[in-house]
């Protein structure tokens, strides 16, 4: 075996692969070239302030001079070696290979860390599916509706003598358990999203500012009527935003919302609704584009709308992706998989600049039905030579009477009850 | 023939209200409890031919009753289904040293369950 280098060759042999001249090097150091002649053929001893001047000279780590960077390394190697000894690798030449070739030793350890936190995750999943008190509790919910309505069903579907009562009564205990198996499977399908979310080390850009927005309501009170703030303040002064990303998606969305509250004033929005107007006569009289008035009516308290509803908004970009999400009660928006595409949203994006109306259901849910106002506007930002720009909004209302005819919706396919859906690009946990 | 006795301690009323129906059908006579606390005394009153015993009940867990019933000479020999929704070997493993006579996991076919009570008071 090689014996490992000294510092000093360490550094010749890092010189000259980078192609520096030894008086360049001893320059970018600060000492004479006749030193760094006298280090590189190990007749000086090195370490502390030089030995670091020197690798930031070389753009490397000092632990790569000094050796112990590289023994390190060598004993990662080895242990990689451990783990798939059936390939047989020459396991007494870790330290030569990691000094000859630290590239590519860096990389056999690297991707040998990466397998062990990969290993690591897998182990704690599997012991929370084991474990976990939650997990167990929802999956033991689901588990006994699930018996519940197999049981009566095929008490229903085998019998042909049961009599009425006992018939109505399986009939209304089928519609119990599937209410009580909705529930369950949503709350556990919610859950698991959002561990997903955490393991993926829980400051993701965009949930940090999802969060963050449901924490203010959605409303920047300082941004209304003569603003009290700039969007720069409101995000220097949250901390809640953990991230330079998420400051920086909270920052459009304020220097949005702020040019939308100049663009459409607080009472005027009020007024307008108190004179019955809806988003489009708004758009209208005002001059305002539409996803404007939008985003204007998401930010309404109830006691400011004359039927004391809250509007639900969602926005999407042109390849479908949510990037924005105020959900309502009964009218769920998925935080991490795409969502329903019969949401009239997609068919906005599919015709920009038409205004979609439609009233929907959620599947699986009986009660319930919700207007839903859907428009999509294309921009293009380096004028009409350059790409474009497509953005889509759909504002949401729970409306009280009860249509006829409402379009079934659902939240995504994942936890989408209807079983033979045309639209389906994956199956449900209910399959 | 005297009627024989089934004692279901399940706390889901729409799964007692099924298994009730499949067993009375059965020529079985179904009594129900859903609270695990008292569920040991109220096998001492009812005196089942055959007990069908929930794992996860309000107050106490199936497997502390099944000990309780084993360990007690009035109960030690009357067969015991058990039933969970969890399936996992080492749950399967408590139940049978605990001296489950069956070990049934959810959800079950209701043939499944008569055929098994059938043949564990045969």
């Amino acid at each position: 075996m090689e014996k490992t280098p000294l510092t000093g060759s360490r550094i010749r042999s890092y010189r000259v692969d980078r192609g520096m001249r030894q008086a360049e090097l001893a320059r970018a150091c600060e000492i004479s070239p006749s030193y760094l002649n006298l280090i590189e053929h190990n007749r000086r001893r090195i370490g502390g302030g030089l030995l670091v001047r020197i690798a930031r000279a070389l753009d490397v780590d000092p632990g790569y001079l000094s050796g112990v960077a590289e023994v390190r390394l060598a004993a990662e190697i080895d242990a990689a070696a451990e783990t798939h000894s059936e390939v047989a690798p020459e396991r007494g030449q870790a330290e030569d290979l990691a000094a000859r070739f630290p590239g590519w030793s860096r990389l056999i350890a690297r991707q040998y860390r990466e397998n062990r936190r990969l290993e690591e995750v897998i182990e704690r999943l599997g012991d929370r599916l084991t474990h976990d008190p939650y997990l167990s509790a929802s999956m033991h919910n689901v588990l006994t509706s699930v018996t519940a309505i197999r049981s009566a069903s095929a008490i229903l579907a085998q019998g042909d003598d049961i009599e009425p009562e006992w018939e109505a009564r399986f009939h209304r205990n089928i519609y119990e358990d599937s209410q009580k198996l909705t529930e369950a499977a949503e709350a556990l399908v919610s859950y698991l999203d959002r561990e997903s979310g955490q393991d993926s080390d829980g400051s993701l850009p965009q949930e940090n500012l999802d969060r963050w927005l449901e924490g203010m309501h959605w409303r920047f009170d300082a941004l209304e009527g003569n603003a009290q703030a700039t969007p720069a303040e409101i995000v220097e002064a949250a901390e809640e935003l953990k991230t330079n990303a998420a400051r920086d998606l909270a920052h459009a969305y304020l220097a949005q919302y702020a040019k939308d509250a100049a663009r459409v004033p607080l009472d005027v929005l009020i007024s307008s609704l108190e004179d019955g107007e809806r988003a489009a006569e708004i758009a209208h009289r005002t001059g305002a584009n539409l996803s404007t008035v939008f985003r204007r009516l998401a930010v309404l308290r109830s006691d400011e709308t004359p039927c004391g509803d809250v509007y639900g908004l969602v926005g999407c970009d042109a390849s479908g992706t949510l990037t924005f999400r105020k959900p309502i009660p009964g009218f769920d928006l998925p935080r991490f998989s795409a969502a329903c595409p019969f949401w009239p949203l997609y068919r906005a994006l599919q015709v920009p600049n038409t205004f979609i109306e439609d009233t929907l259901k959620m599947a699986g849910r009986d009660e319930g039905r919700f207007q839903a106002e859907a428009f999509a506007e294309t921009k293009y930002p380096q004028g009409f030579g350059g790409p474009s720009v497509t953005e889509a909004w759909m504002l949401l209302r729970p409306i009280m009477d009860n249509p006829p005819k409402a379009l079934q919706v659902g939240t995504s396919c994942r936890i989408c009850p209807v079983p033979e859906c045309f639209g389906r690009r994956e199956p449900s946990v209910f399959a | 023939m005297e009627e024989r006795k089934v004692l279901l301690i399940e706390d889901e009323p729409n799964i007692i209200e099924a298994i009730r129906f499949i067993l009375s059908r059965d020529g079985w006579r179904v009594d129900t409890h859903s609270d695990g606390k008292s569920a040991v005394e109220a096998v001492r009153e009812r005196a089942p031919d055959l007990i069908i015993l929930d794992v996860m009940l309000p107050n106490r867990s199936g497997y502390d009753i099944l000990n309780d019933l084993r360990g007690a000479e009035e109960t030690h020999d009357v067969p015991v289904l058990m039933l969970t929704a969890r399936g996992q070997t080492k749950d399967r493993e408590l139940a049978e040293r605990l001296g489950a006579s069956r070990f049934m996991t959810k959800p079950f076919s209701n043939r499944e369950i008569l055929e098994t009570v059938r043949e564990l008071v045969g």
